[in-house]
Order: C-alpha cells, then sequence, then structure tokens
C-alpha cells in the first residue's frame, strides 16, 4: 500500500475522467488520475464529434491547440431502405463561424493532447494501471483504489468513478447493478482513408468543413440502431450500432452490419477506393434517465459513460460526460472547501448540481424514448423506412399515373402496413416521448 | 554500483508506413515504444542494481518527445533519466550517435558517478545496425561483450563480470574487468512491471535534460547530420500484395460451393490449372 493520500482518485481518462481531473486540479486539490491505457485516448473510442461549448467552459482557448479535424457546417439525417435514402440535410454557412459549435474529432489524439493539460494542471496521471477493485472501510464508504500494480493500493478523500460504459468497480463493489442488454448498444467502426481533396469532393467542403451524416432503416434489419459517418481530415469514421439485447434476440452480427451498410448504393461511393487502416468497437449506454445508477455514495461519484449519462436521441455523449466530470469535481471542492466529509450526504451536491444542468433535463425529457425506440424498433427502422422511400419514389417517378392516384396508393401503403389506429398511435407515442 | 542503459524511442515498426509517393517513412501518428532489444539491456540492468544496490540512469538521445520513453523507463524501475535533446543532434548516423552519447556518458560519469556497466541493446528495430553500443565501448575506452545472453556473475570487490555471449559457433563464457560495455541479446529476461511506488515517482520525475552545450559537445560539427558520413540513397517499401479482402454474400448458395465460385471469378488462371492437375494432365 501507498502512504502518500490524495484529495481525490479519478478511475479513467475519457472525457469526463480528464474533466474532473483538470477541474479539481485546477481548484489547487491532489489528484492522481488512473487509467489503464498506454496513454488517454488509446483505448477511448467514440464517433466522434466534439461539443465546442462543454469544452469551452473547462479550456477556453481549446481551438488554438486542441488537435480538431473538420468543423462541421452540414449534417444530413438518413431514412435508408435497400437501395434508397431519403434525406433531410442541413448546411449552413453561419457554421463557418470564428468559434465553431461543432468539431469531428479522432479521439486516440484529442485525448491525449486533453491529458496534457490536466497534467499542466498539476494531477498526477498514471496510465498503463488498472483499478481492479474499490478499496472500502468497514462500514462500506469507498476510501481508495486496489491497483493491478504491486503494493498498489492508494487511498483518498473521495473516488471519482470515470471508468466507462461498463461500470465494473461500481457494480464489483455492489455500488449498482451492471448495465442491462436493453440499456447499451454495440457500436463497431472503421477508419477509411482518402486523400483530403477526395473526402472534400465527395462531401462537398472546402477547407477544414465537415460533414456528418446519421442513419437509420433497413440497415439495423429490424434492431433499434444508428448508422453514421463522419468527415474528418483524411478519412472518414464510419460505423453502426445496435442495442445488444436485439443483436442477442436477431443473432445479427456487428461486422455484418457494417460491411451492409458500407455496401449500401448511398454509402459505397462515399467510401470506395480508401484504405481501412484502423477499426473498433465499443457499448454506448443508450437507456437515457431511467438507466442512470445512483450517482455518488459514501467516499464516490460516478460520472460520464459510467453514469450512463448519453442523449441516444441528439448522439451526445461525450459532452455530457465532460459536463457532469466538471460539475462532479465542483462539487468536490465545495464540499471539501466547507472542510465537510465526503459523505453520500454531502456529495448529494453533485446530483442536485447535475440535475439543474442540461445534462438531465435533456435526459428526462427524453426519458420514454429509448423503451419506445426499442419495443416499436420494427416498426420505427424497417416499416417506417421502407414506406417513406417507397412514397418518395412514387413522388418523383415519372409514369403517365394521374397524381391523386400515386398519392392514395401511397396512402394506402401505410394504412396498410400500420392500419390507421397503427399510424395514429405511432405518430402519438412518438410525439409523447419527445416531449 | 552506477549503471547506464541507453536506450531509443523508435516508432512501432508494425505499425509504420512508408509514403508512397515520397518514400519516407511516415512518422506521424505513428505510435512510439522503447525500442525492444533495449528493454533486456534495461532489466539486465535493474537486476544487477537489485541484487548489488546502487543505481540505473536511462539516457537517451532524441527529440523532446522522447522524455515518454524514459519516463516510461522509470516507471519500469529505473533511478534516474537523462534526455539528450537538440537541433543539432537531429539526422545522426551511428558514427555521430555514438559521439554524443559517449560525450554524455562522460558528463554523467562526472555528475552522478563514473558508471560500472554501460547497456545497450543488442540493436535497435528501426536503424538495425548493431553499431552503437560497440561505437560507445571504443569512445569511452570500455571493454565491450557484445551479445549478451547471460550475466553469470559478477564481482563488486574484484571489480570482475563473467557472462554468456553468443555467437555463431555456439556459447562463449567470457570474464572480464569492470568498467565495460554490454550488449544485451534479446528474450534472454522480460520486462517487469513497476510497482505503484515506481509508476508515481515517474509520473513525477523530473527528467535531467540536456542539450548538447550542456552534455559538454566540444565539436558541434561532430553531432547530427553535419558530423554524419553516412548517406541514404534510397528507402523505398516492398510492394504491397495486391489481395484485398472480400466480402461474400453466400444468400441462399451453399458456403462451400459459393466460396469456390467466387474465388475462381477472381482468379480464373487458377481454376484453369486446377481443372488440368484434376485430369491428370
Amino acid at each position: 500500500m501507498i502512504e502518500e493520500r490524495f484529495d481525490a482518485i479519478v478511475v479513467g481518462a475519457g472525457m469526463a475522467g480528464n474533466a474532473a481531473a483538470l477541474t479539481m486540479a485546477k481548484r489547487g486539490m491532489k489528484v492522481l488520475q488512473l487509467e489503464r491505457g498506454e496513454y488517454s485516448g488509446s483505448k477511448n473510442v467514440q464517433g466522434a464529434i466534439l461539443y465546442a461549448d462543454m469544452l469551452e467552459k473547462l479550456i477556453p482557448d481549446f481551438r488554438e491547440e486542441a488537435p480538431l479535424e473538420r468543423h462541421l457546417v452540414e449534417q444530413r439525417f438518413w431514412m435508408l431502405d435497400d437501395k434508397s435514402h431519403v434525406g433531410l440535410h442541413y448546411r449552413s454557412d453561419d457554421f463557418n463561424e470564428e468559434k465553431p459549435n461543432r468539431y469531428t474529432i479522432i479521439r486516440a489524439q484529442f485525448d491525449k493532447w486533453f491529458s496534457s493539460k490536466v497534467k499542466e494542471a498539476g494531477a498526477t496521471v498514471l496510465c498503463e494501471t488498472t483499478v481492479t477493485e474499490l478499496a472500502q472501510d468497514a462500514y462500506g464508504k469507498v476510501i481508495g483504489v486496489k491497483t493491478d500494480r504491486r503494493d498498489g493500493e492508494i487511498h483518498a478523500d473521495v473516488v471519482v468513478l470515470a471508468e466507462g460504459v461498463n461500470g465494473l468497480l461500481g457494480t464489483r463493489a455492489g455500488l449498482r447493478e451492471r448495465p442491462k442488454p436493453e440499456n447499451v448498444a454495440l457500436a463497431v467502426k472503421e477508419m477509411h482513408f482518402l486523400p483530403r481533396e477526395t473526402i472534400e469532393a465527395r462531401f462537398n467542403l472546402k477547407g477544414d468543413e465537415g460533414a456528418v451524416i446519421e442513419a437509420v432503416g433497413t440497415i439495423s434489419r429490424g434492431m433499434t440502431g444508428m448508422g453514421f459517418i463522419y468527415s474528418n481530415k483524411e478519412c472518414i469514421s464510419l460505423g453502426i450500432g445496435c442495442l445488444v439485447a436485439d443483436f442477442q434476440k436477431t443473432g445479427e452480427t456487428p461486422y455484418g452490419l457494417l460491411e451492409r451498410f458500407k455496401q449500401h448504393p448511398s454509402v459505397a461511393p462515399l467510401i470506395e477506393g480508401s484504405e481501412v487502416k484502423e477499426y473498433a468497437a465499443h457499448l454506448i449506454p443508450e437507456g437515457g434517465y431511467n438507466a442512470i445508477p445512483q450517482l455518488c455514495g459514501d467516499g464516490w461519484v460516478v460520472v460520464g459513460d459510467a453514469a450512463q449519462l448519453n442523449n441516444a436521441v441528439h448522439r451526445e455523449g461525450s459532452n455530457l460526460a465532460m459536463t457532469s466530470g466538471r460539475i462532479a469535481a465542483e462539487a468536490i471542492f465545495q464540499v471539501k472547501s466547507r472542510r465537510d466529509p465526503m459523505t453520500k450526504e454531502n456529495l448529494a451536491l453533485y446530483k442536485k448540481m447535475l440535475e439543474d444542468s442540461f445534462v438531465i433535463k435533456d435526459l428526462k425529457k427524453y426519458k420514454d424514448m429509448p423503451a419506445l425506440l426499442h419495443n416499436q424498433s420494427q416498426n420505427f427502422f424497417l416499416t417506417y423506412p421502407q414506406l417513406v422511400s417507397k412514397a418518395m419514389q412514387n413522388f418523383v417517378r415519372v409514369d403517365g399515373t394521374p397524381k391523386k392516384e400515386k398519392e392514395s396508393s401511397t396512402l394506402r401503403s401505410f394504412v396498410n402496413a400500420r392500419s390507421w389506429t397503427g399510424l395514429f398511435g405511432d405518430a402519438f407515442r412518438f410525439a409523447r416521448a419527445w416531449r | 554500483m552506477h549503471i547506464v542503459v541507453c536506450i531509443k524511442q523508435v516508432p512501432d515498426s508494425a505499425q509504420i508506413r512508408v509514403h508512397p509517393v515520397t518514400n519516407t517513412i511516415m512518422r506521424q501518428g505513428v505510435p512510439t515504444i522503447i525500442n525492444p532489444y533495449d528493454l533486456f539491456a534495461l532489466e539486465a540492468a535493474l537486476q544487477l542494481r537489485d541484487k548489488f544496490g546502487g543505481e540505473v540512469t536511462v539516457l537517451t538521445m532524441g527529440p523532446p518527445s522522447a522524455a515518454d520513453s524514459l519516463r516510461k523507463a522509470l516507471t519500469f524501475g529505473a533511478d534516474r533519466a537523462v534526455l539528450l535533446t537538440d537541433r543539432f543532434f537531429a539526422g545522426a548516423d551511428t558514427l555521430a550517435t555514438t559521439y554524443a552519447l559517449a560525450t554524455a556518458i562522460r558528463k554523467i560519469s562526472e555528475t552522478f558517478g563514473a558508471p560500472d556497466i554501460v547497456f545497450t541493446g543488442k540493436q535497435t528495430i528501426d536503424g538495425d545496425t548493431a553499431q552503437v553500443g560497440p561505437g560507445i565501448a571504443k569512445r569511452l575506452g570500455l571493454l565491450q561483450l557484445t551479445y549478451v545472453a547471460k550475466i553469470s556473475e559478477v564481482d563488486p570487490v574484484a571489480r570482475t563480470i563473467e557472462a554468456e555471449r553468443r555467437s555463431e559457433g555456439g556459447v562463449q563464457v567470457l570474464k572480464t574487468r569492470l568498467p565495460c560495455l554490454i550488449t544485451m541479446l534479446e528474450a534472454t529476461n522480460e520486462i517487469r512491471r513497476g510497482a505503484m511506488v515506481d509508476a508515481l515517482r515517474a509520473a513525477r520525475a523530473d527528467i535531467v535534460t540536456w542539450s548538447a552545450k550542456d552534455a559538454g559537445v566540444e565539436d558541434i560539427s561532430k553531432c547530427g547530420l553535419k558530423g554524419s558520413p553516412t548517406i541514404v540513397k534510397r528507402v523505398f517499401a516492398p510492394s504491397a500484395r495486391a489481395e484485398k479482402a472480400a466480402f461474400v454474400d453466400f444468400a441462399n448458395r451453399a458456403p462451400a460451393e459459393a466460396l469456390i465460385e467466387e474465388m475462381f471469378k477472381r482468379q480464373p488462371k487458377l481454376e484453369a490449372e486446377l481443372v488440368v492437375s484434376a485430369r491428370g494432365f
């Protein structure tokens, strides 16, 4: 055991862990951050889109030095059947602003930089060190961590669990349940390398402009899931993810989905001739508000993916992670400043501050959405995309059929597939979950 | 006992690429590691220190980012790290490298005590010359044991060392006086996992950083590209195999038949050859 004590130990060096360690170190606290990977970012996987606002709150001038890929000027939402896509695209020159709002990033590079800021702020960052369990006293209070290094137990006043979606430590210590299969998605992605100019031509971009595509439809084979295509400087991140419970039920394979997504006639030309140099897989918390575990206890708080903080509807996760890490750190600092002990009651300040922020407010807004999309996945991810695609084709194809007939045949196809009650029910349920 | 271990930060050769047009090695974004051969030298040094007491100083020459490798060496348990970094050192071949390292070892000797043993790995994975160890020995006038597989005995009082050296004909058991230089062979030991105290110390350690001037380099023209008579005429990548993976949709076909069909579609020559050999002529 190590005799030296720390004010706080942060487990994990992803977005949430780095935000927490940085904030506490900046406040002058004695912080130890432990990361199992070779460096911060070496094990971290994301699409990845960075939302500037939440990082600005931590590092205001990050744009000057952070490794960013492209700032986003265009967002495309696609609904796919096997051969077509119906798209809603939003592109605006407003996004070519002095301080852009969203960027694509490559986590291995970005996190390494983020971690250098944590070190600069004075935190001790220890990589290649896996926390194996939480150290608890006789009353169950968390007093530190045990690691896989020789004589590797270290104590601190508070442990910030930023260990990622699996929440293994919290589960092992009996502080929470394991995430349920219906509340996590398994996503796989590949990095397709292409010359810069090719990417810019294919996505209609100039300079550092970027575009992203989010796609739902028959690519997920009726499972609750989504595909994505993000443009980086010299590569395209392409991936797809579906709920683990759905994979279990259908026996589909993630790599099978990915291959089919890549072969879709709307997708294949975008990545044609590319070289795949990296691939990765990761779990994503998708359970929303109802899946959030207990956020704090005696001597511990949980942040980021480990707290299942992810907005599946808006594809936001890393910003919730960063914000929860920052808020947890601020709360811990306040408790420490008052010289109060790190008890569950005192650390509940974190929970309260998080509830007052957009993090919990947004997740609460969509609290019924995950269950709806899971239960109705056949309709929302298979039936409707096919119907909408057929309707669009019917609308644009010129074949001498009077328009009135076309419209009534489209309407008939919807009613035949879902019935009037079904259609209204789906619309009502969706609207209620969105509200 | 004071032991100096020379290490080098190298690009992870498993992930390195050569630029298709310029034929230069693309180092950007390629992760770096401690030259794997050097880890056997480091572990051998740490074992001697654990047995006889004393200190292990790791030394490297490289860009400022080479500090990462030194920090890693500290995590394994080394006591001190010295980084030799200066733009004058850039582009050095083995002659210029040995000059700089030998100068730095002299400085280490003055500052932290004379080394009893200087270790290097057998060679690096990016240069593959195996010249730097012997070069340092020559410049410092040290006795040298190269390709050492095992250090069988050290007598700190008599100041002698006995080692097994692997040579083409077999194993030589050699005994020599200290101080000496040893280049360590691969697969002779396994680098330890540093204890928590070492990891903590490494994370917070100040790495001694010397410029050419700090290290006491007198003749700058013997350093870096200027001091390197080696001329690299050409670097080229071996041509990659043309075959690419393909995704075969079996649909309703029998997998084996579908696979053979797809293979023959892509390799018509193969089909012809197989048919010929099946017919027995």
